[in-house]
């Protein structure tokens, strides 16, 4: 049970200012989900770079990982460390292999996102405290996700906080609770998609980078959950160019939008929309039940 | 060959699987085609308070004396953001049964027996009456999906108000009242149509999820006040969740009912097929309120098969700040008593096992809107009896927390009993009796 | 005329000096300015007063009013005007869901857009909605009038009683036991005080009225005896 903002922005003037409206959408949400915070931002870097964003409980475990990977794979590598996330720019052609290394070089360190242009920051911990720890307000992009969890049945970590990277530039965060997830669980483990946590969100964010696995678009993947995810939620996802929100055929959870010639807006009230410029003039409306939006640029 | 009539031969063999009970539902079912509503909590056995004992003191503990040396029974509720928190004398409370499930009558003796005993009574999914109010000194409104007769004169009359998500007979389903008890007052306070099957929402109206319950607890306070404790009762099935969320939406006080916990009426095989026992939810509750550092700043109540100071005590023991009783509390006022037994015979049951309360043709006038069958039963002589009742609960667990070297009853701990079976060791958490041991155990295995 | 600014002063003390106020009170007027989305705004309300919120709310506006007359210059969030017993709250904007849940009297007036469950368990308020409203809106609606100037969504009145609803626009589809009924002239005469009490110029012949088929009332038992 949670909080959710997310905001998808047209106009590039704004682009400075997205870590900053972000943060601001999140703390409103605090009271919706008090446990733990993450956020998605998406912020084009070089051409032909990729990123990859590590979590290690010990930030120790940084220490010299650039000079090792930039050996291993051959290629120029370049690390920011956030607290207890770091985010390594290298060839977006090496990823794969770079995780590889990763993995080998430091066991301990997990992988929060992996993409051209994705970053993801979570910790347990309010809304607030979360984002200055990753100078959330700072950071610049072109549009990002943001959601406060109150944790239902899984443990408040780090890992069980949203949000779920689904696959290269792909994320996922949930408002609700899924009633199937544990058979899903058991089904996508049976294809060779792992879990790692016992939360019910990255449940349906495996099974999304399944279906997409398998073939299907984003917009299809979601379109199947329809019919295989059982239970409450409402989903927004980001992907490298593009935002989207689906809600359950009950649609009890909340969902308000918003949207101007400048952005696209969600949050899970609409107090979470108030300071976001010209909301005044906006179109604001409710997604309707079962049905995919989608936004690109 | 002819027949030996003296020859031995076996007897009838009846299947454990397929037991008379079993084949008469089958028939009944057959004949019917809807399934079987009826009154009260689970009725097959479960793991109970039964299967444990208290350890008295003895040459390592030293006891109190009965009636001179004090032994205290008072509980607060609702310290934690009321401004009116809830003192009571006995930590047994009333649990919540609605007018129209019950006659005017019944809800009437219950206030005037929990006034004398200085406890709670609860209203019920049909608003408050006056009666109920007017002989309640401290009484509770239930807050329900259904908001029948919901309305904030009564609301700000109320001493606590109980936001129901579910309660232990039916934890996931929602009220459900036939047409033969929707009477014209009760039609009238529910706002329905006379004599029809009435069935309420198994979600609240306008919030879904301790998210949206936090608001829900904002408004309610700003209603009222800021100034009454607000409990969230929940049906046992996920007690350790179901704490952690009540609490952090804000509750003041949490309210687990088990899985005998009774109904007015529900289908059958929700009463004895959802839910957990009311002894495997208590642990589990205290657990969830001692990782959030909230264990006695926010109380817990229990309910759900009381029906003793020996059940009140080992509630206590296991951490419960108080316990609540409904299906006891009828009992006491007079339902099932085997004076009527003539006329239980002619519904078809028997004294002690009658549970069609759906149908409210209650011989003793309890759980019955008929005027006739109401009048039989005296408001005040029943309280009185509910009162005696109580008081008996009360001076029990007393006797055990003595027995203990207590000084209040609420200093019982988990560690004053010991269990006589594996499965109230596993759901208690306390050792098998003679042993250090119980399943589950950490830095144990089975 | 009484301003109350929520960011600086906040919520306590605003429902403490509207629910204090009497019968006979002369500061019958008031203001409320920044409520950027707060919830439980102007709740439990018992006066003849007049409260004009202006901007958005949160959850929970003007709930549980009796007497006063809540004014939203904005949009509203879910439950606005829950378990109303009397009085009038309006809202220029849009209504989240669960607008009027429950509410046992009193006229709410959505001049935009209802979400979904709009009047869900509704026991005697009115409701007028000027443009659409939601899915499963008038569920278990128990008594009162719900009016929809535009369209309503999927399973409009599920399990409804004895409310009654007037839709001028399209229905996407009725829920179960909710049948569409004959307008009569009583029903005509109910939409048009109401249509008028909330300003709305539209002609009450252009409704139909949907209401409980009552199929449902009792469990439908094929005894065989």
């Amino acid at each position: 049970m949670c909080g959710i903002v997310g905001l998808f922005l047209k106009d590039k003037s704004l682009e400075p200012r997205l870590g900053e409206m972000l943060t601001e959408m999140l703390i409103t949400m605090s009271d919706r989900g008090p446990d733990s915070a993450g956020i998605a931002v998406y912020a084009s870097g070089e051409a032909g770079q990729g990123k990859l964003t590590l979590q290690a409980a010990d930030p120790g475990l940084f220490e010299g990982l650039d000079t090792e990977l930039s050996e291993a794979l051959g290629a120029p590598v370049s690390l920011r460390i956030k607290d207890t996330h770091a985010v390594i720019t290298l060839p977006e052609a090496q990823m794969a292999e770079a995780r590889a290394i990763v993995k080998r070089l430091r066991p301990d360190t997990r992988v929060m996102s992996a993409g051209e242009i994705i970053e993801i920051y979570k910790e347990t911990g309010l809304p607030g405290d979360v984002a200055k720890r990753f100078d959330i307000p700072h950071l610049t992009g072109s549009h990002g996700i943001g959601h406060t969890r109150m944790a239902t049945e899984s443990a408040v970590t780090t890992l069980g906080a949203h949000p779920f990277s689904t696959g290269a530039d792909q994320c996922l965060v949930h408002n609700g609770s899924l009633s199937n997830h544990n058979s899903l669980r058991r089904k996508l483990a049976r294809q060779g998609v792992t879990v790692e946590t016992e939360n019910d969100t990255e449940v349906a964010a495996a099974y999304l980078t399944w279906k997409m696995q398998e073939g299907q678009s984003l917009g299809e993947a979601l379109e199947s959950g329809l019919d295989d995810l059982d239970g409450f939620y409402t989903f927004v996802v980001g992907t490298k160019d593009g935002f989207g929100v689906v809600r359950d055929p009950i649609a009890c959870k909340p969902a308000v939008m918003a949207e101007t010639d400048q952005y696209v807006a969600f949050g899970s009230e609409y107090r979470a929309l108030v300071n976001l410029p010209g909301i005044e003039d906006a179109r604001v409306w409710e997604p309707e039940p079962a049905t995919v939006y989608f936004w690109k640029h | 060959m002819a027949k030996d009539d003296h020859a031995p031969s076996t007897l009838p063999k009846y299947s454990s699987t397929f037991t008379p009970e079993v084949n008469a539902e089958i028939r009944r079912a057959a004949a019917t085609g809807i399934y079987d509503i009826r009154g009260g909590g689970a009725k097959r056995r479960v793991p109970h308070f039964d299967d444990l004992v208290f350890l008295g003191a003895s040459m390592s503990r030293y006891p109190l004396e009965g009636y001179r040396e004090r032994c205290d029974t008072n509980v607060v509720l609702g310290t934690r953001f009321a401004k009116k928190p809830i003192e009571l004398k006995i930590p047994v409370t009333i649990a919540g049964m609605s007018f129209g499930a019950l006659s005017a009558q019944a809800k009437e003796a219950l206030g005037r027996g929990a006034s004398l005993a200085g406890t709670s009574t609860t209203t019920g999914d049909g608003g408050m009456t006056p009666e109920e109010r007017g002989q309640s000194k401290t009484l509770v409104y239930q807050y329900l999906p259904s908001r029948y007769g919901m309305n904030p004169v009564d609301l700000r009359k109320a001493d606590a108000i109980e936001i129901v998500v579910g309660q232990g007979a039916k934890p996931g389903g929602g009220g459900m009242l036939l047409g033969q008890k929707i009477s014209d007052r009760v039609a009238e306070m529910r706002t329905l149509p006379k004599g029809i099957d009435q069935r309420s929402a198994c979600r609240h109206p306008d919030w879904t999820g301790p998210d949206d319950l936090e608001i829900k607890i904002l408004e309610l306070r700003e209603i009222t006040g800021w100034e009454k404790p607000i409990y969230v009762k929940v049906g046992a099935a996920r007690p350790y969740f179901d704490t952690t969320l009540a609490v952090k939406a804000g509750a003041d006080v949490v309210v687990i009912d088990g899985m005998q916990g009774g109904t007015a009426a529900t289908q059958d095989v929700f009463i004895e097929h959802v839910g957990i026992p009311t002894l495997a939810c208590i642990r589990e509750a205290v657990q969830a309120l001692q990782d959030l550092g909230m264990h006695r700043e926010v109380q817990l109540i229990v309910s759900g098969g009381i029906r003793s100071g020996a059940d009140v005590a080992k509630a206590l023991a296991l951490g419960a700040d108080a316990v609540s009783i409904g299906t006891a509390a009828m009992i006491a006022l007079g339902d099932n008593d085997p004076k009527w037994e003539a006329e239980y015979q002619k519904l078809g049951t028997t004294a002690g096992a009658y549970d069609d309360w759906h149908e409210g043709q209650d011989p003793a006038g309890i759980s019955t809107q008929d005027p006739e069958l109401s009048k039989r039963l005296d408001p005040v002589e029943a309280g009185r009896r509910l009162n005696n009742y109580l008081k008996v609960m009360t001076l029990e667990a007393q006797t055990l927390a003595r027995a203990c070297g207590k000084n209040h009853v609420n200093h019982l701990e988990p560690e004053d009993l010991s269990a006589l079976t594996m499965e109230a060791a596993a759901m208690a958490r306390v050792p098998l009796a003679g042993t250090k041991w119980y399943p589950g155990m950490p830095g144990t295995s089975f | 005329m009484q301003t109350y600014d929520l960011e600086a002063d906040g919520l306590r003390g605003l429902n403490a000096a509207l629910q204090s106020q009497s019968q006979t009170t002369n500061e019958t007027a008031w203001e409320v300015i920044n409520p950027r989305g707060s919830h439980a705004i102007a709740v439990g309300l018992d006066a003849p007063i007049e409260v004009t919120v202006k901007g958005s709310t949160g959850y929970y506006c003007g709930g549980m009013n009796a007497q006063a007359t809540v004014n939203v210059h904005g949009s509203v969030g879910p439950g606005v005007a829950e378990n109303m017993m009397s009085g009038t709250v309006v809202v220029e904007g849009d209504a989240s869901q669960y607008a009027g849940a429950t509410g046992h009297g009193g006229l709410l007036v959505i001049k935009g857009n209802a979400s979904s469950r709009c009047g869900i368990s509704m026991k005697g308020i009115d409701i007028v909605v000027q443009g659409n409203i939601g899915h499963m809106s008038a569920f278990m609606a128990q008594a009162g009038n719900l009016v929809v100037c535009g369209d309503a969504g999927d399973a409009l009145g599920d399990s409804i009683y004895e409310a009654r609803l007037f839709v001028r626009g399209s229905v996407k589809s009725l829920g179960a036991d909710c049948t569409e009924k004959e307008m009569r002239p009583e029903h005509i005469a109910i939409l048009a005080d109401l249509l008028e009490r909330a300003g709305v110029d539209a002609k009450p012949e252009e409704f139909r009225r949907y209401g409980s088929a009552r199929t449902l009332y009792n469990f439908d038992i094929d005894n065989a005896y």
